[in-house]
Protein backbone atom coordinates (compact mmCIF):
# COMPACT_ATOMS: atom_id res chain seq x y z
CA UNK A 1 0.00 0.00 0.00
CA UNK A 2 2.49 2.64 -1.11
CA UNK A 3 -0.09 4.03 -3.00
CA UNK A 4 -3.08 5.54 -0.43
CA UNK A 5 -0.63 8.32 0.95
CA UNK A 6 -0.88 9.69 -2.72
CA UNK A 7 -4.13 8.60 -2.96
CA UNK A 8 -6.01 9.72 -0.11
CA UNK A 9 -3.50 11.98 2.13
CA UNK A 10 -4.49 14.88 0.43
CA UNK A 11 -6.68 17.89 0.74
CA UNK A 12 -9.25 17.53 -2.22
CA UNK A 13 -9.78 13.57 -0.44
CA UNK A 14 -10.00 14.58 2.90
CA UNK A 15 -12.78 17.36 1.81
CA UNK A 16 -14.59 15.15 -0.57
CA UNK A 17 -14.75 12.34 2.50
CA UNK A 18 -16.47 15.12 5.08
CA UNK A 19 -18.59 16.72 2.72
CA UNK A 20 -19.72 13.30 1.50
CA UNK A 21 -19.80 11.40 4.52
CA UNK A 22 -22.14 14.27 5.48
CA UNK A 23 -24.42 13.91 3.16
CA UNK A 24 -25.22 10.06 3.34
CA UNK A 25 -25.45 11.15 6.89
CA UNK A 26 -28.34 13.85 6.35
CA UNK A 27 -30.08 11.43 3.67
CA UNK A 28 -30.01 8.16 6.49
CA UNK A 29 -30.94 10.56 9.39
CA UNK A 30 -34.22 11.97 6.69
CA UNK A 31 -35.34 8.92 5.78
CA UNK A 32 -35.26 6.73 9.06
CA UNK A 33 -36.05 9.56 11.40
CA UNK A 34 -33.72 7.97 14.04
CA UNK A 35 -32.47 10.57 16.30
CA UNK A 36 -29.64 8.46 17.14
CA UNK A 37 -28.54 8.56 13.46
CA UNK A 38 -27.51 12.16 13.61
CA UNK A 39 -25.30 13.37 10.59
CA UNK A 40 -22.69 14.05 12.49
CA UNK A 41 -22.80 10.68 13.85
CA UNK A 42 -22.59 9.01 11.04
CA UNK A 43 -20.04 11.01 9.30
CA UNK A 44 -18.02 10.41 12.35
CA UNK A 45 -18.09 6.39 12.04
CA UNK A 46 -17.71 6.49 8.58
CA UNK A 47 -14.67 8.81 8.42
CA UNK A 48 -13.18 6.68 11.57
CA UNK A 49 -13.91 3.16 9.82
CA UNK A 50 -12.22 4.51 6.36
CA UNK A 51 -8.90 5.84 8.51
CA UNK A 52 -8.31 3.00 10.71
CA UNK A 53 -8.92 0.52 7.61
CA UNK A 54 -6.30 2.30 5.53
CA UNK A 55 -4.35 3.03 8.38
CA UNK A 56 -4.48 6.66 8.12
CA UNK A 57 -2.74 8.46 10.67
CA UNK A 58 -5.16 11.21 12.49
CA UNK A 59 -2.60 14.44 11.39
CA UNK A 60 -3.27 14.01 7.92
CA UNK A 61 -6.68 14.05 7.68
CA UNK A 62 -6.36 16.97 10.17
CA UNK A 63 -4.34 18.51 7.76
CA UNK A 64 -6.45 17.56 4.80
CA UNK A 65 -9.40 18.44 6.60
CA UNK A 66 -8.19 21.57 7.89
CA UNK A 67 -10.29 24.46 5.61
CA UNK A 68 -13.91 22.68 6.89
CA UNK A 69 -12.69 22.76 10.59
CA UNK A 70 -11.77 26.62 9.88
CA UNK A 71 -15.28 27.39 9.38
CA UNK A 72 -16.48 26.93 12.94
CA UNK A 73 -14.96 30.45 13.50
CA UNK A 74 -16.32 32.47 10.88
CA UNK A 75 -19.93 30.76 11.98
CA UNK A 76 -19.84 31.77 15.38
CA UNK A 77 -19.26 35.43 13.62
CA UNK A 78 -21.95 35.12 11.28
CA UNK A 79 -24.30 34.81 14.65
CA UNK A 80 -24.07 38.32 15.13
CA UNK A 81 -26.55 38.43 12.43
CA UNK A 82 -29.21 36.12 13.56
CA UNK A 83 -29.06 37.70 16.84
CA UNK A 84 -29.03 41.08 15.14
CA UNK A 85 -32.56 40.01 12.93
CA UNK A 86 -34.49 38.62 16.33
CA UNK A 87 -32.98 41.72 18.19
CA UNK A 88 -36.98 42.97 18.76
CA UNK A 89 -37.40 39.78 20.93
CA UNK A 90 -34.32 40.70 23.17
CA UNK A 91 -35.72 43.91 24.68
CA UNK A 92 -37.03 43.10 27.98
CA UNK A 93 -35.67 39.54 28.25
CA UNK A 94 -31.88 40.23 28.57
CA UNK A 95 -31.84 40.42 32.13
CA UNK A 96 -33.74 37.27 32.67
CA UNK A 97 -31.39 35.67 29.99
CA UNK A 98 -28.20 35.97 30.92
CA UNK A 99 -29.20 35.10 34.46
CA UNK A 100 -30.59 32.05 33.11
CA UNK A 101 -27.54 30.61 31.16
CA UNK A 102 -25.28 32.26 34.17
CA UNK A 103 -26.77 30.01 36.78
CA UNK A 104 -26.98 27.10 33.79
CA UNK A 105 -23.07 27.87 33.01
CA UNK A 106 -22.10 27.81 36.46
CA UNK A 107 -24.13 24.61 37.18
CA UNK A 108 -22.96 22.79 34.35
CA UNK A 109 -19.40 22.89 35.13
CA UNK A 110 -19.87 22.62 38.70
CA UNK A 111 -22.15 19.37 38.30
CA UNK A 112 -19.31 18.26 35.77
CA UNK A 113 -16.60 18.74 38.91
CA UNK A 114 -19.02 16.96 41.09
CA UNK A 115 -19.99 13.85 39.06
CA UNK A 116 -16.25 13.22 37.84
CA UNK A 117 -14.97 13.43 41.54
CA UNK A 118 -17.25 11.01 42.53
CA UNK A 119 -16.24 8.56 40.04
CA UNK A 120 -12.62 9.59 40.14
CA UNK A 121 -11.24 10.42 37.10
CA UNK A 122 -7.95 12.71 36.80
CA UNK A 123 -8.63 16.19 36.76
CA UNK A 124 -6.64 16.31 33.15
CA UNK A 125 -10.28 15.01 32.01
CA UNK A 126 -12.41 17.04 34.02
CA UNK A 127 -10.92 19.63 32.61
CA UNK A 128 -11.52 18.94 29.30
CA UNK A 129 -15.40 17.98 29.72
CA UNK A 130 -16.03 21.13 31.74
CA UNK A 131 -16.95 23.26 28.94
CA UNK A 132 -19.10 20.59 27.34
CA UNK A 133 -22.03 23.09 26.84
CA UNK A 134 -19.62 25.80 24.22
CA UNK A 135 -19.33 25.39 21.04
CA UNK A 136 -16.05 24.09 19.80
CA UNK A 137 -13.88 26.48 18.63
CA UNK A 138 -14.73 28.75 22.10
CA UNK A 139 -14.90 25.04 24.75
CA UNK A 140 -11.60 24.02 22.91
CA UNK A 141 -9.90 27.29 23.83
CA UNK A 142 -11.33 27.26 27.32
CA UNK A 143 -9.99 23.83 28.04
CA UNK A 144 -6.09 24.81 26.25
CA UNK A 145 -6.00 27.56 29.35
CA UNK A 146 -7.19 25.84 31.78
CA UNK A 147 -5.52 22.49 31.78
CA UNK A 148 -7.61 20.32 29.80
CA UNK A 149 -7.05 18.05 26.61
CA UNK A 150 -8.27 20.21 23.39
CA UNK A 151 -9.14 17.09 21.24
CA UNK A 152 -10.89 15.20 23.91
CA UNK A 153 -13.14 18.22 24.74
CA UNK A 154 -13.77 18.73 20.91
CA UNK A 155 -15.21 14.96 20.93
CA UNK A 156 -17.34 15.67 24.47
CA UNK A 157 -18.75 18.76 22.93
CA UNK A 158 -19.93 17.17 19.83
CA UNK A 159 -21.36 14.13 22.00
CA UNK A 160 -23.30 16.35 23.95
CA UNK A 161 -24.29 18.71 20.93
CA UNK A 162 -25.88 15.49 19.50
CA UNK A 163 -27.69 14.53 22.95
CA UNK A 164 -29.13 17.54 24.16
CA UNK A 165 -30.29 17.90 20.27
CA UNK A 166 -31.73 14.93 20.68
CA UNK A 167 -33.56 15.03 23.98
CA UNK A 168 -33.47 18.93 24.09
CA UNK A 169 -37.33 19.11 22.41
CA UNK A 170 -38.91 16.26 24.29
CA UNK A 171 -37.20 17.14 27.72
CA UNK A 172 -38.91 20.75 27.59
CA UNK A 173 -42.40 19.16 26.55
CA UNK A 174 -42.20 16.81 29.79
CA UNK A 175 -40.96 20.26 31.73
CA UNK A 176 -44.06 21.65 30.51
CA UNK A 177 -41.93 24.58 29.49
CA UNK A 178 -44.01 26.92 26.52
CA UNK A 179 -41.97 30.15 26.31
CA UNK A 180 -40.52 30.26 23.21
CA UNK A 181 -37.54 31.68 24.46
CA UNK A 182 -37.13 29.32 26.99
CA UNK A 183 -36.88 26.65 24.93
CA UNK A 184 -34.52 28.27 22.01
CA UNK A 185 -32.41 29.42 24.83
CA UNK A 186 -31.95 25.99 27.11
CA UNK A 187 -31.17 24.02 24.05
CA UNK A 188 -28.19 26.21 22.82
CA UNK A 189 -26.66 26.93 26.01
CA UNK A 190 -26.92 22.79 26.54
CA UNK A 191 -26.33 21.71 22.71
CA UNK A 192 -24.72 24.93 21.08
CA UNK A 193 -24.53 24.40 17.66
CA UNK A 194 -25.59 21.08 17.15
CA UNK A 195 -28.86 22.27 19.48
CA UNK A 196 -29.48 25.62 17.56
CA UNK A 197 -30.12 23.35 14.20
CA UNK A 198 -32.32 21.20 15.34
CA UNK A 199 -34.56 24.82 17.27
CA UNK A 200 -34.47 26.50 14.29
CA UNK A 201 -36.60 23.12 12.94
CA UNK A 202 -38.61 24.13 15.84
CA UNK A 203 -39.05 27.60 14.78
CA UNK A 204 -36.85 30.75 13.60
CA UNK A 205 -37.39 32.56 17.04
CA UNK A 206 -36.32 29.28 19.02
CA UNK A 207 -33.60 29.39 16.51
CA UNK A 208 -31.92 32.51 16.91
CA UNK A 209 -32.32 32.75 20.97
CA UNK A 210 -30.75 29.56 20.78
CA UNK A 211 -27.88 30.87 18.32
CA UNK A 212 -27.81 33.78 20.91
CA UNK A 213 -27.82 31.45 23.68
CA UNK A 214 -24.29 29.88 21.99
CA UNK A 215 -22.28 32.95 22.57
CA UNK A 216 -23.67 33.96 25.91
CA UNK A 217 -22.92 30.28 27.50
CA UNK A 218 -19.28 30.80 25.60
CA UNK A 219 -18.88 34.14 27.56
CA UNK A 220 -20.22 33.02 31.16
CA UNK A 221 -18.38 29.50 30.98
CA UNK A 222 -14.99 31.15 29.70
CA UNK A 223 -15.57 33.56 32.70
CA UNK A 224 -17.00 30.71 35.00
CA UNK A 225 -14.05 28.30 35.00
CA UNK A 226 -11.44 30.18 35.85
CA UNK A 227 -13.14 32.08 38.71
CA UNK A 228 -14.76 28.17 39.54
CA UNK A 229 -11.12 26.92 39.85
CA UNK A 230 -9.92 29.70 41.76
CA UNK A 231 -12.37 28.69 44.85
CA UNK A 232 -11.83 25.27 44.46
CA UNK A 233 -7.98 25.40 44.47
CA UNK A 234 -8.70 28.25 47.72
CA UNK A 235 -10.85 25.29 49.40
CA UNK A 236 -8.12 22.47 48.54
CA UNK A 237 -11.61 20.70 46.57
CA UNK A 238 -10.14 20.73 43.13
CA UNK B 1 -21.27 37.49 -1.26
CA UNK B 2 -18.11 38.03 -1.27
CA UNK B 3 -18.93 41.59 0.75
CA UNK B 4 -20.27 39.44 3.70
CA UNK B 5 -17.54 36.91 3.69
CA UNK B 6 -14.96 39.70 4.12
CA UNK B 7 -16.67 41.69 6.87
CA UNK B 8 -17.29 38.26 8.89
CA UNK B 9 -13.48 36.88 8.11
CA UNK B 10 -12.74 41.09 8.89
CA UNK B 11 -14.66 40.75 11.90
CA UNK B 12 -13.31 37.26 13.23
CA UNK B 13 -9.56 38.66 12.65
CA UNK B 14 -10.96 41.89 14.85
CA UNK B 15 -11.83 39.68 18.03
CA UNK B 16 -8.62 36.90 17.49
CA UNK B 17 -6.78 40.51 18.00
CA UNK B 18 -8.67 41.67 20.94
CA UNK B 19 -8.80 38.29 22.21
CA UNK B 20 -5.12 38.42 22.40
CA UNK B 21 -5.07 41.36 24.02
CA UNK B 22 -7.16 40.02 27.00
CA UNK B 23 -4.78 36.79 27.31
CA UNK B 24 -7.56 34.77 25.83
CA UNK B 25 -9.93 35.41 28.47
CA UNK B 26 -12.72 35.34 25.50
CA UNK B 27 -12.53 33.77 22.70
CA UNK B 28 -11.86 35.78 19.47
CA UNK B 29 -14.85 34.05 17.25
CA UNK B 30 -17.15 34.80 20.02
CA UNK B 31 -15.84 38.78 20.57
CA UNK B 32 -16.33 39.11 16.90
CA UNK B 33 -20.02 37.99 17.04
CA UNK B 34 -20.60 40.61 19.73
CA UNK B 35 -18.45 43.19 17.64
CA UNK B 36 -20.64 42.09 14.61
CA UNK B 37 -24.00 42.41 16.38
CA UNK B 38 -22.80 46.20 17.71
CA UNK B 39 -21.90 46.68 14.02
CA UNK B 40 -25.16 46.14 12.88
CA UNK B 41 -27.13 47.70 15.96
CA UNK B 42 -25.17 51.03 14.88
CA UNK B 43 -25.76 50.41 11.27
CA UNK B 44 -22.33 50.72 10.58
CA UNK B 45 -22.80 47.61 8.65
CA UNK B 46 -25.86 46.63 6.53
CA UNK B 47 -27.61 44.00 7.40
CA UNK B 48 -28.56 42.68 3.76
CA UNK B 49 -24.21 42.56 3.02
CA UNK B 50 -23.50 40.02 5.40
CA UNK B 51 -26.74 38.36 5.05
CA UNK B 52 -25.91 35.70 2.21
CA UNK B 53 -22.46 34.96 3.21
CA UNK B 54 -23.71 34.46 7.21
CA UNK B 55 -26.89 32.50 6.55
CA UNK B 56 -24.39 29.97 4.57
CA UNK B 57 -22.50 29.62 7.54
CA UNK B 58 -25.26 28.83 10.28
CA UNK B 59 -27.24 26.58 8.18
CA UNK B 60 -24.38 24.57 7.44
CA UNK B 61 -22.74 24.87 11.24
CA UNK B 62 -23.28 21.09 12.50
CA UNK B 63 -21.01 20.11 8.93
CA UNK B 64 -18.25 22.06 10.55
CA UNK B 65 -18.29 19.84 13.51
CA UNK B 66 -16.88 17.01 11.83
CA UNK B 67 -13.21 17.53 11.73
CA UNK B 68 -12.89 17.95 15.53
CA UNK B 69 -15.29 14.72 16.35
CA UNK B 70 -12.27 12.79 14.55
CA UNK B 71 -9.85 13.94 17.65
CA UNK B 72 -11.81 10.93 19.23
CA UNK B 73 -9.02 8.79 17.50
CA UNK B 74 -5.90 10.60 19.35
CA UNK B 75 -8.02 10.73 22.67
CA UNK B 76 -9.28 7.14 22.25
CA UNK B 77 -7.38 5.23 24.79
CA UNK B 78 -8.26 7.99 27.59
CA UNK B 79 -12.25 7.55 26.42
CA UNK B 80 -12.15 3.90 26.12
CA UNK B 81 -10.98 3.80 30.08
CA UNK B 82 -13.00 5.93 31.19
CA UNK B 83 -16.26 5.77 29.30
CA UNK B 84 -18.80 4.88 31.87
CA UNK B 85 -18.21 8.43 33.65
CA UNK B 86 -18.04 10.35 30.20
CA UNK B 87 -21.32 8.98 29.28
CA UNK B 88 -22.77 9.77 32.42
CA UNK B 89 -21.47 12.97 32.69
CA UNK B 90 -22.28 14.08 29.16
CA UNK B 91 -26.33 12.63 29.59
CA UNK B 92 -26.78 14.03 33.13
CA UNK B 93 -25.22 17.56 32.84
CA UNK B 94 -26.89 18.11 29.33
CA UNK B 95 -30.09 16.94 30.47
CA UNK B 96 -29.85 19.89 33.88
CA UNK B 97 -28.30 22.58 31.64
CA UNK B 98 -31.58 22.40 29.57
CA UNK B 99 -34.11 21.73 32.85
CA UNK B 100 -31.93 24.76 34.70
CA UNK B 101 -32.09 27.42 32.19
CA UNK B 102 -35.80 26.31 30.67
CA UNK B 103 -37.23 26.91 34.18
CA UNK B 104 -35.26 30.01 35.22
CA UNK B 105 -36.33 31.81 31.88
CA UNK B 106 -39.87 30.11 31.76
CA UNK B 107 -40.28 31.62 35.51
CA UNK B 108 -39.22 34.84 35.36
CA UNK B 109 -41.41 35.34 31.58
CA UNK B 110 -44.79 34.38 33.84
CA UNK B 111 -43.46 36.44 36.95
CA UNK B 112 -43.30 39.37 34.23
CA UNK B 113 -46.62 38.59 33.07
CA UNK B 114 -48.40 38.46 36.30
CA UNK B 115 -46.89 41.80 37.21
Amino acid sequence: MIMKEVLFENAPFMLSLVTGSFLLGTWIHKRTKFALFHPCIISMIIIICFLNYFDIPYESFAAGSNIIHFMLGPAVVALGLVLYDQMAYLKGNILSMLTAVGVGSIIGVVSVILIGKIMGISPEIIHSVEPKSVTTPIAMSISQSNGGIPALTAVTVVICGIIGAMIGPKLLEMLGIKSKIAQGLSIGAAAHGLGTARAMEIGALEGAISGLSIGLMGIMTSIAIPIIHYIGNYFHIL
Amino acid sequence: MIKGIFIILAFLFLGETCSHFMSDFIPGSVLGMMLLFVSLVTKLIKADDVRAAANFLTKNMALFFVPASIGIMSSWNLISQNILPLTLISVMTTVLVIAVVAFIQEQSEKRKSTK
